[in-house]
């Protein structure tokens, strides 16, 4: 089972964090503090794993983001990579060529593709079709609402 | 500003731009606490706002979460999306609440109510964002409100696949959080079936839910693994065209093959049906197949997509352990790993190799790849794969292997990485102690790691040199002789010193006969190194002077010279000085006879496992490979034949000089019977350790008269006592927590102020029925004001193991207090009266947490003052008054304690007619508050 993903930038900027498990607000902060710094620190060869505190992290690095999984000790690592890789190909074909900034401005599109792939923990949907599907019909429903706030948002309101 | 997709809230988009506008820290700072400011007008302001704008300002709020900020507001307006018929705005609540909103909040029943009414819906895509935020926050309150609901949207006919889905992984949420939703009964079989289900998607959520449910009834649920079985089966003989879109990069249904052959590994090889039996073989045996074949594509996604199943399908035969083909397979698959260019597939493989060194079956399959995880020790790039190859050597090593392994290790370890130092040290000790056949070469694996790492050797491992040294009559010349060698270098690591000293104690003479290490040489080496030994080594070295002159009584006056030493004798350390007056009377005063017998070679230890595997398993649980092959140890079973008995031991004084005991500086006095009780701690009851709760409750009984002095798991020691005057009783109730009686229940009083404090033992019944209680009295009289508070050591046989405590008595000064009344003209006459620099003794120190007033008063009450109100002019300082009583003299004491709340410190003040007793009692009191 995943106990939390991370996103975060070259600079250490946490860009998403998705919990699994039920942490106090404090403790997230420090984890993620010190595993981003644990992260970074490492050189671009090493390997992509590595035995932290009581859980296993996978991660890879995209451009100038790294994607960061704390798995548990039976989780299978190779397939945790490549779940990292059906999330950026999941991503990437949604915004169109994603990079860092895409993933800051839609942050919440960044969750609701996440929440399709992986749900409490656990991998719900493989099928990047599937996925694409069930988005495409959650923005469906979104356009079947009328526009709202444009004057607002030009300062017409 | 990149395209925002969906309906794109402008207001937004806008706003994080400004963030990253921001030149620096402050600037965004202000950005958010403006941003801040307005929604939180917004939010209070008059006018209504509408959905959008909710929405729009909700979104904000969580982007100003992520950036770090708290946020303390907003979860109303969240949670008032929630019944909005906009799904846009609808999402945007249920995403804050997932993230923001914790379990116990008080708005769980409203977001509860809001997902019970989705979950009605007949649009499954509001019903899957209400299974999602189940899934997401899952409480117990959720579990309560949804566990009757969700199974039923699982199993039903009517619902549609991608609910399906999410209702599977909700429900397993909730199960993990309340294990009793899950009803059992036909509902068993009908979540089994759902490994049946056309919809890879349902099967790939449903397996990892059957896996918890199967962790947790494995005789419920053991029609899967048919099921599991067959559908494996079916994957890994389909063509990757066969399930079109859960192919990945040309590898069918990889997250649905690993999360089957997990669900597998909960049972043994399903031995009752032959077909299921056979059917997996096969699968395995493709599984290989498929790994031999040439790539389908040069990505490192297919590559790792089908290794991940490969791994997988190894972890399950090692599991299953009983296909000793399939086992070398495994191994030689794994082999070819080790020298692949991805970094990441050296490290499983080493992993992966580890867990097959341990089947009877592959561990000679895995001794054929020793050369090239040696090569991975030493040239790994990176230290995580440098750390399973060691781990890897250690799981690989046996008789035949472990001179060569334990030597590179060794090798290795003069440039390893400082991080895994330690744990080497630890393991090429186990090794060589392990599968020695020779003594002597175990002697010098052990000195050699002293010499090449001394600073990550632990007490552990050179106690267990020494052990073995004295159990093993062969070895000890040896021995002797390579100390004296090591110890010749120029310099050399404290820990050498400390074995050094301990063996030429016992064994010097073994090698006396040389000129090159007469005694005088071996007594002259060994002291060049004292001067530049921490005290805990000079007190060993001490021990070992007086043991020489036992030996070599052609030393004695060499040897009393240094005891005789300003710099022992008057040691501004009292261990030290203890020792070394200690040992320079028994050198005059006691015959050769009464030497010898004093000074006598230390008894052989009992025999178990080695206390440094113990170490080993409680730094890395689950990580060392519990060997099953040569479980037994290889040094015969000596008889315990002195295994310290303290009941028949008369002469505990002279025992007590050979107490290496005590780490010096510790706050209890020498207590123990020496090294053989040090180690015989260790060794036996390692999972008893009173000296922290020694420490806790001489604090805690300053203040009170009755409570639990000790407890373990094996036995519960509760006082009772009662002052008057300078007389005490002390009632001790022992209980035996345990089904089987402790005998030889044998409890011995140690103090050193024998003249200032009187105190009597009643004897009592040595033996301690099951759940049986006995008391003892004791009584106690105050001659004169002490300082030494006494300690008491209990020895019992336990299940034939003997046993050891010791705890302080709740036994102090400030007990012989009488508390006088007075009023503050007398106070203060007397508090000037008192004022001399022999009277006074005053301490300054911090807060133990804040400043407690009534805490404080409290304690006071209990300490045996009486606390005088009304008198200093500060309310918050206390002053108490009282009478010490002694035989000898009655002492009036007064006391002023002054919390500095600014500060967190405490000023406490003591005066009295007596000087020793103002010390005492400002010690005593002293860090207490």
């Amino acid at each position: 089972m995943m106990q939390f993903m991370l996103l975060f930038s070259r600079q250490g900027k946490l860009r998403l964090q998705k919990w699994y498990v039920a942490h106090p607000d404090k403790l997230k902060k420090k984890i993620t503090r010190e595993l981003i710094t644990t992260v970074l620190a490492r050189k671009p060869k090493m390997c992509s794993f590595l035995e932290w505190k009581d859980v296993k992290v996978v991660y890879k690095r995209y451009a100038s983001l790294y994607f960061c999984c704390a798995m548990e000790q039976e989780d299978n690592e190779l397939l945790t990579l490549e779940l990292i890789h059906r999330y950026v190909e999941l991503l990437d074909k949604y915004l169109g060529s994603v990079c860092e900034l895409d993933i800051i401005f839609n942050f919440e599109k960044a969750y609701f593709i996440l929440d399709e792939l992986v749900l409490g923990g656990e991998l719900q949907e493989t099928s990047k079709k599937n996925v694409l599907k069930a988005i495409a019909a959650q923005d469906l429903l979104q356009e079947e609402e009328t526009p709202q706030g444009f004057f607002e948002d030009h300062g017409l309101g | 500003m990149p395209a925002v997709r969906g309906d794109g809230m402008r207001g937004l988009a806008v706003f994080i731009s400004d963030i990253r506008n921001c030149k620096s820290k402050e600037a965004e700072i202000k950005r958010i606490n403006k941003e801040l400011a307005n929604i939180r007008s917004k939010f209070k302001g008059d006018k209504t706002l509408d959905g959008y704008q909710k929405k729009k300002y909700v979104c904000k709020l969580l982007f100003i979460f992520l950036l770090g900020h708290d946020i303390d507001f907003g979860h109303m307006e969240a949670v008032n999306l929630l019944s909005s018929n906009k799904y846009s705005e609808k999402q945007i609540g249920y995403l804050f609440i997932s993230v923001l909103v914790n379990t116990n909040s008080d708005l769980i029943k409203l977001i509860i109510q809001s997902i019970k009414n989705d979950l009605q819906s007949r649009n499954p895509i509001h019903v899957n964002l209400a299974l999602q935020c189940i899934a997401n926050i899952g409480s117990k309150d959720m579990a309560e409100a949804f566990g009757t609901e969700i199974p039923k949207l699982l199993v039903s006919g009517d619902t549609m696949d991608v609910v399906k889905q999410s209702a599977a992984l909700c429900l397993l949420r909730l199960f993990r959080k309340s294990p009793e939703i899950i009803p059992g009964g036909e509902w068993t079989s009908r979540i089994i079936h759902l490994l049946n289900d056309p919809h890879m998607g349902v099967v790939t959520a449903a397996t990892s839910l059957i896996d918890a449910l199967v962790k947790k009834n494995p005789d419920e649920y053991k029609g899967c693994v048919t099921l599991a079985v067959a559908r494996l089966s079916r994957i890994v003989t389909a063509s990757y065209t066969d399930l079109q879109d859960y192919t990945y990069y040309f590898v069918p249904a990889p997250w649905l093959s690993v999360k089957l052959l997990r669900l597998l590994q909960n049972y043994t090889p399903p031995s009752e049906e032959p077909g299921v039996r056979g059917r997996l073989s096969e699968c395995l045996e493709t599984i290989f197949n498929k790994a031999q074949e040439p790539p389908k594509s040069k990505k490192v996604q297919h590559s790792n997509a089908k290794n991940a199943v490969l791994f997988e399908a190894i972890s399950l035969i090692i599991h299953n352990d009983s296909e000793p083909n399939l086992l070398v397979r495994a191994c030689n698959q794994l082999g070819q790993f080790l020298s692949n260019r991805e970094t990441n597939l050296r490290y499983l493989a080493l992993e992966s190799m580890c867990h097959l060194a341990t089947s009877e079956f592959s561990h000679e399959a895995v001794k054929k790849h020793q050369e090239i995880v040696i090569l991975s020790m030493k040239m790994e790039k990176d230290v995580s794969v440098r750390q399973q190859a060691v781990d890897l050597l250690y799981a690989m090593c046996d008789k035949t292997n472990a001179e060569e392994i334990v030597q590179e290790m060794l090798a290795y370890l003069e440039t390893a990485d400082y991080s895994i130092r330690e744990e080497m040290v630890l393991k090429v000790a186990i090794l060589a102690e392990k599968y020695a056949t020779d003594f002597t070469w175990y002697v010098d694996v052990i000195l050699n790691l002293i010499r090449i790492a001394g600073d990550y050797v632990s007490e552990e491992v050179w106690y267990r040199v020494i052990q073995i040294v004295i159990n093993r009559d062969e070895v000890q010349a040896y021995a002797a002789k390579t100390v004296f060698e090591a110890l010749q270098a120029p310099t050399c690591h404290e820990n050498m010193v400390k074995v050094g000293g301990y063996i030429l104690g016992e064994f010097g003479n073994l090698i006396a006969g040389d000129t090159r290490s007469s005694p005088q040489v071996q007594f002259e080496l060994l002291h060049s190194k004292y001067h530049l030994c921490s005290v805990a080594t000079r007190a060993l070295l001490l021990s070992t002077y007086i043991k020489l002159v036992n030996l070599f009584p052609e030393i004695k006056n060499r040897v009393q010279e240094v005891f005789k030493a300003d710099s022992n004798l008057r040691s501004a350390d009292v261990e030290l000085q203890q020792r070394a007056s200690e040992y320079l009377q028994l050198s005059i005063v006691a015959s050769t006879d009464v030497l010898a017998t004093v000074l006598e070679e230390m008894p052989a230890f009992p025999e178990r496992e080695s206390s440094i595997l113990a170490v080993l398993k409680k730094k890395k649980p689950g990580r060392i490979p519990d060997d099953v092959r040569e479980s037994k140890s290889p040094l015969p079973t000596v008889a315990p034949t002195a295994i310290l008995n303290s009941t028949n031991n008369t002469n505990s004084s002279s025992a007590d000089l050979l107490g290496l005991s005590t780490p010096p500086g510790s706050a209890a006095p020498t207590t123990g019977n020496g090294l053989l009780d040090v180690l015989g701690d260790l060794y036996t009851s390692t999972k008893i350790s009173p000296s922290t709760v020694q420490q806790n409750n001489i604090k805690k009984f300053l203040f009170k008269n009755n409570g639990v002095l000790f407890e373990n798991e094996l036995i519960q020691i509760g006082v009772k006592s009662e002052f008057r005057q300078n007389l005490g009783r002390i009632g001790l109730f022992y209980g035996n927590k345990t089904q089987f009686p402790i005998q030889n229940v044998h409890p011995e009083l140690h103090w050193t102020d024998l003249h200032k404090l009187n105190v009597q033992m009643k004897p009592m019944e040595p033996i301690l029925e099951a759940g049986a209680q006995i008391q003892q009295m004791l009584t106690a009289e105050c001659i004169e004001d002490f300082t030494d508070v006494p300690s008491m050591s209990v020895s019992f046989i336990y299940n034939n193991v003997p046993q050891k405590i010791t705890m302080k008595l709740p036994l102090t000064l400030n007990k012989f207090f009488e508390p006088t009344e007075m009023n503050g003209e007398s106070f203060f006459a007397r508090w000037k009266n008192l004022g001399g620099e022999q009277q006074r003794a005053q301490k300054i120190f911090k807060a133990q947490g804040p400043i407690d007033l009534t805490g404080t008063r409290t304690k006071l009450a209990g300490f045996g003052m009486q606390l005088l109100d009304g008198i200093d002019p500060n309310p918050d300082n206390f002053v108490c008054a009282g009478i010490v009583h002694t035989k000898m003299q009655q002492v009036g004491c007064l006391m002023r304690l002054e919390p500095n709340k600014q500060a967190q410190m405490y000023r406490l003040t003591i005066r009295s007619s007596k000087e020793s007793v103002s010390q005492e009692i400002c010690n005593l009191l002293a860090d207490q508050f």
